[in-house]
């Protein structure tokens, strides 16, 4: 099972991603440079949480349009599993991996705490390893968590059953309380909160492993 | 009698890079916490009769050339790929001068 943790000039949860998934696998993964143009073959791309570019016109605007993304693009449609997490979320939008867009939350505040998610839908390799309706914890921190898409779109994603998660208390906003989504292939999750941090007890829980134990061993 | 000055110099150096204007805004419908923000910080200041404010973003692009058309044809391509994110905002492309 290998792995590869992306990093961007302003990326800052990468060091959390690695320590997350190197705890569960027992390897550490491969974090790639954005600026490059090709990928290790691996099994799990993670794009990690931060602010590259310091969100600079629009946020995860810059990086999507990065020489790596291409590759990211490339393995994700040959069906790699591709995990974007925050800013990852947000990047994965703007290079139109997934649908939709991250704006500014409806409160306009910064918002770090924990908040709940409910699990919905099991049927992908990331959300395999929980009950469907679950309710797990998970922390979030983010200015721009507020989900955004078309009503097509929205209906789009409910059909086809790619809501991943939503907020049980709507934090920002997000349409239908959308906290994570699908790829049409299932392969790619983008969501806002970190389930890398919770990952061992020391940290409040362990809410978050089941989706890095599903997704790292769905190839081994 | 007379003075035959030579004035030798290239047309290129009296050219002038074109100025470009492109304004990226908020769709109808899209919400905008921000906009509303403003506006309440608007009638917060005493200004009366402000109906709504949404923001948006101008970006101002010196081109090199002298082909408006073609200038414009460049400018809307970045703004459909970087600039604006046409999920949820409008451009709008104009040669300043």
């Amino acid at each position: 099972m290998k792995s590869a943790v992306v990093v961007f000039p302003g990326s800052n949860r990468e060091r959390d991603m690695v320590a997350a998934i190197e705890k569960i696998t027992g390897h550490r993964p491969v974090t790639v440079w954005h600026g490059d143009h090709d990928l290790p073959k691996v099994d799990l791309i993670v794009i990690p949480g931060g602010f590259s570019y310091g969100d600079y016109l629009r946020s995860g605007a810059i990086a999507a349009r990065e020489p790596i993304m291409g590759a990211i693009a490339r393995e994700a449609e040959r069906g790699v599993a591709v995990l974007g997490v925050c800013n990852g979320f947000q990047i994965l939008c703007e290079a139109g991996l997934l649908p939709g867009v991250l704006m500014r939350n409806a409160g306009l505040k910064f918002i770090c705490k924990e908040v709940e998610l409910r699990v919905e839908t099991t049927a992908s390799q990331f959300t395999r390893g929980y009950a469907k309706g679950a309710v797990i914890r998970s922390p979030v921190a983010h200015g721009d968590g507020n989900y955004r898409t078309d009503d097509e779109t929205l209906a789009r994603l409910k059909g086809e059953d790619r809501v991943a998660f939503r907020y049980v208390d709507n934090p920002n906003g997000s349409v239908d309380d959308i906290a994570g989504i699908l790829s049409e292939k299932r392969n790619i999750l983008g969501m806002m909160p970190h389930p890398e941090n919770l990952i061992e007890p020391l940290n409040g829980g362990t809410d978050g492993k089941p989706l890095f134990e599903a997704a790292l061993s769905a190839v081994a | 009698m007379h003075f035959w000055i030579y004035l030798d110099f290239h047309y290129r150096d009296l050219e002038l890079p074109m100025k470009a204007r492109v304004t990226v805004t908020l769709k109808n419908g899209v919400l905008d916490p921000q906009g509303k923000a403003i506006e309440g910080a608007l009638g917060a200041l005493g200004f009366a009769g402000v109906g709504s404010v949404r923001q948006g973003k101008v970006f101002d692009i010196e081109v090199e050339g002298t082909d408006a058309a073609k200038a414009k044809t460049e400018l809307e391509a970045m703004a459909a790929k970087l600039l604006a994110n046409t999920v949820i905002e409008n451009y709008r492309v104009e040669i300043v001068d």
